[in-house]
């Protein structure tokens, strides 16, 4: 299966899966896990088999470009950060921020960087 | 959460797959770098819109301040310094996820998961894998960082009782996760994080710094991990979906890496392996052994007159910075109607794919350069197989010697070429501490000097 075809499957269990509209409260976490763990799964699958088509000469740009995305956990340091009042939670929230800001611009930059690098023999 | 918001964060996670997958090749990785940023683009702009974040001024500047500094460091870094590089901004993600999860326990009605005191067990077990794994990257990657900028000592840092105290802290740290998820405590929730970051540190102590390929590997694993962890906690799917991805590819290019060095990966983690000997003792060991040794002229002379050279390339050259010497030459060889052709080892350098940006950084064409399992049938046919700052990967004692902490250990069969140039600044051995049957060889010639002097000699003696 290639990566785009396993990639249609996991949007579509996922919309199934996913009760996009339930409110998630303390006692419903139970049913999102079940539907996380699936997408979970499906995840792994998917990242082992794009990740071994991945040629070897790229595996440092493969480092730097998966650093950049797992910085994605800015998305939980914005909605920490994001209530007007000032306290403990925000603070830390601000400070993820900055950490995740570093490395995204950080992490696609030097990526660009890496990659503009490979050329072809000239003819 | 809101259904555009779900929906918008699948995208992300679709166009993040689709920027792995551009690395399947040089042509189509730009364009899976640029996926990669849209992804993130659309995930933050997305949750800039949610309800729940209504304040701004503060996230702008946490983002203006953080990418001033991630932009300025991207774009200064020199390529030989990625290694570090890398183990840094690892640690940035491991403390960004710890943060997170403080944020989440503090607060986490913003993110409805329950009321500060009042967080159901199954996502206090969540935010506790989340941070632990979290924290343990942070201090792992610094202690790992500081090893590639040799700030502490590449050698591994043994001290007795040490698996029994890691141990130790594991069986602690299972115990306060427990405790967290049935007390809600907020002592609990830091002694994790603070028994983590001793973890983290305790880890990554004893491992040599040339075993360092695994060891980041190992920590971008574990940051894809705890981004999952925090996923699950703030029950968002698109954390779980990238945290998959990244842990998944840490983890290949770990199994990549290990069998690279034919070692298991817990014995590269358990430490204690490696650690160079001296010029001395080398000396002393090869005793009366003849040694042929040659100078610049000499190579020069020798690659002129051949027909297929095949360049390995190792740490060495990078220490030295001696890649853009090693292209020049090439290049004047390439006139002379010589084939050139570059051969990587998979564990050569202390990243992943190091020698190869390196090279590329040099100007290097991406088709002049293979991987083992490509070119190593080459050798055969090759005149001349050139060694620079490489030692380890062509040692054939991997092949014969099962006494040999290499044994078993593919390597490059640069001992089937007609001839043999290695430049070493001496015959220290190298990161395995056992000699290399090959400097004795009659077809070897030593070039004895620093890679980058010795290689721009031979660039000026065809001049």
């Amino acid at each position: 299966m290639t990566g785009t075809e396993l990639a249609t499957t996991l949007t579509q269990v996922a919309a199934l899966a996913d009760p996009a509209t339930m409110p998630a409260a303390a006692g419903d976490h139970g049913s999102f896990f079940l539907s996380g763990l699936t997408v979970f799964v499906l995840a792994v699958f998917v990242g082992y088999h794009v990740v071994w088509r991945v040629t070897p000469a790229l595996h440092s740009p493969l480092m730097s470009v998966t650093n950049a995305i797992s910085s994605v956990i800015v998305v939980g340091a914005l909605i920490a950060a994001g209530p007007a009042e000032i306290n403990f939670s925000t603070i830390m929230g601000f400070l993820a921020v900055i950490l995740a800001s570093i490395n995204i611009f950080g992490g696609f930059i030097v990526t660009q960087r890496m990659l503009s690098m490979y050329k072809k023999k000239q003819k | 959460m809101e259904a555009y918001a779900v929906l918008a964060y699948l995208v992300a996670a679709v166009a993040f797959i689709l920027a792995l997958r551009g690395l399947s090749s040089p042509v189509t990785a730009r364009a899976g770098n640029l996926y990669g940023i849209v992804g993130m683009t659309i995930a933050v702009v997305t949750t800039l819109s949610l309800p729940v974040v209504n304040s701004y001024w503060l996230i702008l500047l946490g983002v203006a301040i953080g990418g001033a500094i991630g932009t300025g460091i991207a774009l200064k870094i020199v390529m030989t310094a990625l290694p570090e590089l890398v183990a840094a901004f690892h640690s940035l993600v491991g403390l960004a996820a710890v943060c997170v999860a403080a944020a989440a326990f503090y607060n986490p009605d913003a993110y409805g998961i329950g009321h500060y005191g009042a967080i159901a067990g199954g996502s206090l077990v969540e935010m506790s894998l989340g941070t632990a794994i979290g924290a343990i990257t942070f201090t792992g990657s610094i202690i790992a960082f500081l090893k590639l900028h040799a700030m502490i000592s590449g050698k591994p840092l043994v001290f007795p009782m040490q698996h029994q105290l890691n141990a130790g802290l594991g069986v602690l740290l299972a115990v306060l996760i427990i405790w967290l998820t049935l007390s809600n405590a907020p002592l609990a929730f830091w002694l994790i994080v603070i028994v983590s970051y001793a973890l983290g540190f305790l880890l990554i102590l004893p491992i040599g710094g040339a075993d360092m390929p695994v060891v980041i590997s190992m920590l971008n694993s574990y940051s894809g991990w705890a981004a999952c962890g925090i996923g699950f906690t703030l029950q968002n799917n698109l954390l779980i979906i990238t945290g998959a991805l990244v842990g998944s590819s840490g983890a290949i290019l770990s199994y990549i890496m290990c069998k690279g060095m034919n070692r298991s990966f817990f014995n590269v983690i358990l430490g204690g392996f490696g650690g160079e000997t001296d010029a001395a003792t080398a000396a002393a060991r090869a005793g009366d052994r003849m040694v042929k040794s040659g100078s610049a002229e000499d190579a020069a002379f020798i690659m002129k007159n051949a027909a297929r050279v095949i360049v390995v390339p190792g740490y060495g050259m990078a220490v030295a910075q001696a890649q853009h010497a090693v292209r020049e030459m090439a290049d004047l060889l390439k006139e002379e109607g010589v084939e050139i052709k570059y051969a990587i080892h998979p564990v050569a350098g202390r990243m992943p794919g190091h020698m190869n940006v390196l090279l590329a950084e040099a100007n290097v064409p991406y088709d002049e350069v293979f991987e083992l399992e490509e070119i190593n049938r080459d050798f055969a046919q090759a005149d001349v197989a050139f060694v620079i700052g490489a030692n380890d990967v062509t040692n054939p004692a991997a092949k014969t010697d099962p006494a040999s902490p290499i044994y078993g250990m593919p390597i490059l069969d640069v001992e089937k070429a007609k001839t043999v140039l290695f430049i070493k600044r001496s015959l220290a051995s190298g990161y395995a501490g056992v000699d290399n049957e090959l400097f004795f060889r009659p077809n070897t010639m030593m070039l004895f000097g620093d890679a980058k002097k010795v290689t721009e000699e031979i660039v000026k003696s065809f001049g």
